[in-house]
């Protein structure tokens, strides 16, 4: 309904999912269930805080630092949370690393587990039906579609994310970086590159 | 940088995740639970159509969490749709530009 039409001179009607998120909201609050400030707070921090640049230092770091690359593909949880990227749906992080023998993606077949402190919330493709179902069936044709060809000799594994564990692909340091530091780095490394759909820039 | 568009397409879908992710850490139920349900959801809504990972994606969410307070007993089906009744009224009372208020 056009909200200039004068005889319906009312606020526009928000769509069915949205009153019933609304009417959700109202009833949890009024139950003192949920504070609707949190909330606020929540999203905030998904839409302005968190995102794939935390991954990136992780991965940037590793490459500089091969302490630090170690020790993050022993225990990667400790070793991030120590970088103050911990909380929800990155309790158990495991970090698995792209070579030239092998090639590392990430899929969440039930729904979209996703690494959040690390990467922030997943891109739409990546809780499609298409991604979820074929990621897994036939990696090499969706890497393909996104833009990445392999070697025949590198073996592509995917991983399947769980409400437990979350993964994040640390991809290879591109040809011609050695005199770069940490900071210049992190532009080379995409969120897809993290999981596993792209590889790194090249400078 | 691969181009990124808005983290949430619309606002209803911020507002979903956020109470989500708001109940679960005030301890009204365990994320493995949640994406065990939601998985399921999914499964059902993609048996019709191949869902997009957009709008689709949240109204499983949206089914999966409203069953979900109805089983434990938190918000009942019947009390959801009188809410969102009252505020759909709301919305046809009040003049464009002005507050929606209950």
């Amino acid at each position: 309904m056009p909200h200039d039409d004068p005889d319906h001179p009312h606020s526009l009607l928000p769509s069915d999912p949205a009153l019933r998120v609304r009417a959700l909201e109202t009833v949890l609050t009024r139950k003192g269930l949920i504070d609707p400030a949190a909330l606020d707070a929540i999203i905030d921090t998904y839409e302005n805080r968190i995102g794939p640049r935390n991954g990136a230092r992780v991965v940037a770091r590793a490459w500089c630092d091969p302490g630090f690359h170690a020790a993050l593909m022993e225990d990667a949880t400790a070793v991030v949370s120590d970088m103050g990227y911990y909380g929800r749906q990155g309790e158990h992080m495991v970090a698995v690393e792209n070579t030239e023998a092998v090639h590392n993606m990430v899929v969440c077949t039930l729904c979209s587990c996703y690494p959040w402190p690390l990467l922030g919330i997943p891109p739409t493709w990546y809780k499609s039906d298409a991604y979820r179902a074929r990621a897994v069936r036939e990696p090499r044709k969706v890497l393909a579609e996104f833009g990445v060809t392999l070697p025949e000799a590198t073996a592509v594994r995917v991983w399947d994310s769980t409400a437990e564990v979350r993964y994040l692909v640390v991809p290879q340091r591109p040809a011609g970086t050695e005199g770069m530091d940490e900071e210049a780095l992190m532009d080379l490394v995409t969120r897809d590159s993290m999981i596993g759909t792209g590889l790194a820039v090249s400078p | 940088m691969s181009a990124r568009g808005p983290v949430f397409a619309e606002p209803w879908h911020a507002q979903l995740f956020a109470l989500t992710v708001h109940l679960n850490e005030a301890g009204h139920f365990d994320w493995p639970d949640w994406a065990q349900a939601f998985g399921a959801t999914l499964k059902r809504h993609g048996l019709s159509q191949d869902l997009d990972g957009g709008d689709d994606y949240f109204n499983a969410w949206l089914d999966t969490l409203e069953e979900f307070l109805g089983a434990r007993g938190l918000a009942g089906a019947g009390e959801l749709r009188r809410m969102k009744a009252a505020w759909e009224a709301a919305w046809l009372r009040t003049p464009h530009g002005a507050p929606v208020q209950l």
